[in-house]
């Protein structure tokens, strides 16, 4: 049988080097698992700097006219805050994802262009840098120095030499401008390689659904990317060479920038969501040990969401005095996006259905992802509708809706992802009592947090404040607020506890500790270098299954 | 057990929703919160209301459906301690099933398409009516400048307004410009949002059905002191609203008394900001909210504080003590200029 090709491999001899030629080995290190592994790392540590920044806003906002930071500091913390999650946070941990179990899934030894892939990193990394040493030298050589505070989409006019002065808003636009290249750099390298670097027998649609889900990532990340790297040149080219782009002063337009930005931010959204629904996609079956209903149809979706994608930046845009026609035509295109990102969600309540499921730690996340993806979809149609988001644009509810999306569903699946694959990457398995500690602590930080965020901004408070005024009816829901984001504290810290308690102290994980499917459990754990010193053979979507099941193959129904 | 819990459901949220609508009618009458957007008052505000209970009464149904059949299939079909290991029946998918998901949300994306669009254009595309009030609102960091062209009236963060009856529409048309970055006019209880962006002129409108006094604030990342552009909005009865535009246009009066302060006001650098009509256009300045009727306003930075000989003081002596990263700057007075100072402008009636 081809699989047959799957079952032995030695075990790994390691021996221990010094401790320079280990560090000298990750910094110029070309292989996928490597620069995936760093890609995580960078993210989980940006995640603690990010988060230490929403701490500090919501301590400020803990009670109406509070003094814990001035105005100044807190809009340079909320504009950190958001570059941060979402360019060295969201995007490194979801190509390192991608990075590390593509090639494994496709039984590939490597990624396409694995120096590119080094160079995409380091990119990414540096870019990161560069934007926290705004805090040294943003204002300049004669300045005391600050980082940017024009908000992560920093609206024109607010950004040019008139309104921004000193480099802050230099340090940003570079960082994203370095950060870009590095993601135009991986998602070509991830297209490229799902394209070129199958296995026998994968053809396309035999790849498992994370596969098939990151390489459209790769697509909207080359998409949605460029534009916002143009417009960063675009507003270098307005702050120091005299361009008049975004130049309100000098007849520029600063809707122009809107459009730019959000032609980039909205595909943006699902190039974080998507990877997030390529998680649950591989982890729901295996712990509802049932095959992924409607396959077909899910890559289906997945591509209607990408294309769909590409035409509702300007929902972001219902307030600034489009015309009636091109609000109801992103009112329809943004409706739309909700029919096949719905047709996801009941496609894995289908695979659920009649399976036997088990709630270990991967399952528990995804669990969560399902039902806060599911409320975080839900007021995400509210504000499509056009006339409830002239209120609910730029107000908390915007903000709760947002972070139940990102943090609800994309972080729920990556904390899922990291316990179901953390085997297959150190060998151990992490441990399941820490995991509860961190699951429900996050899990009441979470709902504390941001559902109750939701109020306030049906009352009237808009984002980006540094403080309110009292009587307003908002002191109560953001105090509850700031309580949850203790939980939410207490809960990274036992999942970071989690990573290092079992990274040393774990037990073994074996090669396919969860009974699964996908050609990566084929490996030992950690996979050898190169992955695979015979390159498989697969005939179905699940070789494994295939492999456990010789007498009922998948290959016979697909 | 399960009959048990099911009756417990549906009882509990039969008791939620009934004590959400009390809550909503609460709120509509006499709201606790003077930015509620469910406690409309004017009418592109009503219209967004009724609009907004439709999208919210099909977000909930579509909430519960998907929320029971997630919570049904994980309570169901979870693994039992006497499991005989074996692997469940191996679906890949159904056809008419998938058929049938995807044309459900079709069909409610239609309808929810179909209301916002109604709304869209009944509100965006009003015409004016003759009886209209027009008024121009400039967002400035970190303040709002209104002008009513037609009735020669300048004045700054505290919109007049008249009352709007429905035998005698007569509703605010605000356009909205900016002089610097973008801003956005926000009276939750009156309208949605619309942005202010330079080069970009926009517009709203409101009709208030109740006098009173509305708030909101800047709804668009501005700046440093984004937090503190607040608005006022007062809706007058058609009386009220005539005699204060009548006030508004008379010219300052000049008082002997107080000829100190004015000189210090006239001599200093408040004038390159600060008008005050009718005094010979010495102080002309337009960077800064009109003072020509200063105590005819409650407050003062842009609703940062109330309008007190106090605070007043404060502001020019410290305006970063109530409104840090504010563009109006200490002036450097002494004490007792400060008081003759304030002496004038509480003269500005």
């Amino acid at each position: 049988m081809a699989t047959d090709s799957l079952a032995l491999y030695p075990t790994q001899t390691t021996s221990r080097r010094p401790l320079v030629d280990q560090l000298h080995a990750w910094i110029t290190t070309v292989d996928h698992k490597r620069l995936g592994i760093l890609y995580v790392l960078y993210g989980l540590l940006m995640f603690g700097v990010g988060g230490t920044e929403a701490t500090i806003m919501r301590l400020q906002l803990l009670r109406p006219h509070n003094d814990f930071v001035s105005p100044q500091v807190f809009n340079r913390m909320f504009t950190m805050h958001g570059t941060t999650m979402i360019f060295f946070v969201a995007m490194p941990l979801v190509f390192g994802f991608a990075n590390y179990l593509v090639p494994l899934m496709i039984g590939a030894r490597d990624m396409a262009f694995p120096r590119l892939n080094a160079f995409s990193f380091w990119m990414t990394a540096f870019g990161g840098l560069l934007l926290y040493f705004s805090f040294l030298g943003g204002g300049g050589l004669y300045g005391a120095g600050s980082a940017p505070d024009v908000g992560w989409f920093a609206y024109a006019p607010l950004t040019s030499q008139t309104f921004s002065v000193g480099h802050s808003t230099d340090f940003w636009t570079l960082a994203l401008l370095v950060s870009g290249f590095g993601s135009i750099g991986t998602a070509i390298n991830v297209i490229a390689t799902v394209v070129c670097m199958r296995c026998p027998g994968m053809t396309l649609g035999k790849m498992p659904l994370f596969v098939w889900i990151s390489s459209v990532m790769g697509v909207l990340v080359i998409l949605a990317v460029s534009p916002l790297t143009a417009a960063q040149v675009m507003l270098l080219v307005d702050r120091y060479l005299g361009g008049h782009f975004f130049d309100t002063q000098a007849g520029g337009s600063a809707a122009i920038w809107m459009h730019f930005f959000w032609i980039f931010g909205h595909p943006e959204v699902y190039v974080l969501v998507l990877p997030a629904f390529a998680i649950v996609s591989e982890v729901v079956p295996v712990f509802s040990r049932k095959a992924i209903f409607g396959y077909p149809v899910m890559v289906a979706a997945t591509i209607a969401i990408a294309f769909i994608s590409m035409s509702v930046w300007a929902h972001h845009m219902f307030t600034i005095g489009m015309t009636s026609n091109a609000n109801t035509f992103f009112v329809l295109s943004t409706m739309a996006i909700a029919v096949p990102t719905g047709i996801k969600i009941f496609n894995w309540l289908g695979t659920m259905w009649g399976g036997k499921l088990e709630f270990r730690m991967p399952m528990l996340f995804c669990i969560g992802f399902l039902f806060q993806f599911l409320i975080g979809g839900l007021t995400g149609v509210m504000q499509a509708a056009a006339p409830f988001d002239w209120h609910l644009a730029n107000s908390y509810f915007v903000v709760a809706h947002f972070h139940y999306v990102i943090v609800g569903a994309i972080l729920f699946a990556i904390f899922g992802g990291v316990y179901y694959w953390f085997p297959k990457v150190t060998g151990k398995l992490l441990s399941e009592r820490l995991g509860k500690f961190h699951f429900w602590l996050f899990f009441i930080g979470f709902h504390l947090t941001f559902d109750f965020m939701h109020v306030p901004g049906l009352l009237g408070m808009p984002r980006r404040i540094y403080t309110y005024e009292p009587g307003r009816g908002w002191d109560t829901w953001n105090l509850i607020v700031t309580v949850g984001v203790f939980f939410q504290a207490a809960g990274a810290l036992a999942f970071a506890l989690n990573l290092l308690w079992s990274y040393f102290c774990g037990n073994r994980a074996g090669n396919d500790p969860w009974d699964a499917w996908t050609l990566e459990w084929s490996l030992p754990s950690p996979p050898p270098a190169y992955n695979f010193s015979v390159i498989p053979e697969v005939r179905s979507r699940r070789p494994l299954w295939d492999l456990k099941h010789p007498e009922d193959p998948d290959w016979k129904y697909e | 057990m399960v009959d048990a819990s099911k009756t417990w459901l549906s009882n509990g949220a039969f008791l939620l929703l009934l004590c959400l609508g009390n809550e909503c009618r609460a709120e509509v009458h006499a709201p606790r919160s003077p930015t509620n957007i469910f406690a409309p008052a004017s009418e592109p505000a009503y219209s967004l209301f009724g609009f907004s209970l439709l999208v919210l009464i099909v977000c909930a149904a579509i909430f519960l459906i998907v929320f029971s059949l997630l919570v049904y299939s994980i309570l169901k079909f979870r693994k039992r301690p006497d499991d005989d290991g074996r692997e469940p029946p191996q679906i890949y998918g159904s056809n008419p099933i998938e058929l049938a998901w995807t044309v459900m949300p079709v069909l409610i994306v239609i309808v929810l398409f179909l209301a916002s669009v109604r709304v869209i254009m009944a509100v965006q595309d009003a015409e004016p009516p003759p009886s209209a009030v027009e008024v121009t609102a400039i967002g400035h960091q970190f303040w709002w400048e209104f002008r009513y062209p037609g009735l020669g009236v300048v004045t700054a963060n505290e919109l007049h307004v008249p009352v709007s009856g429905p035998s005698s529409p007569t509703p605010t048309f605000i356009r909205l410009l900016s002089a610097d970055t973008d801003h956005s006019f926000w009276v939750p209880r009156l309208a949605g949002k619309v942005d202010l962006i330079p080069n970009h002129p926009n517009r709203i409108w409101i009709a208030p059905t109740e006098t009173g006094l509305y708030l909101g604030q800047c709804a668009q990342y501005c700046g440093t002191q984004h937090a503190k552009m607040l608005l006022r909005v007062y809706a007058d009865t058609p009386q009220q609203f005539r005699e204060w535009v009548q006030h508004q246009t008379r010219s300052a009066e000049v008082s002997p008394e107080v000829s100190e302060g004015r000189d210090i006001f006239e001599t200093t650098s408040c004038v390159n900001c600060h008008t005050v009509a009718g005094n010979k256009n010495v102080a002309s300045g337009q960077f800064g909210p009109n003072l020509t009727h200063l105590m005819s306003r409650d407050t003062i930075a842009a609703g940062a504080a109330f309008n007190t000989p106090d605070n007043l003081r404060r502001w020019i002596e410290s305006p970063d003590s109530i409104k840090p990263g504010s563009l109006m700057p200490a002036m450097g007075l002494t004490p007792h200029e400060i008081e003759a100072l304030v002496a004038y402008l509480e003269t500005l009636r």
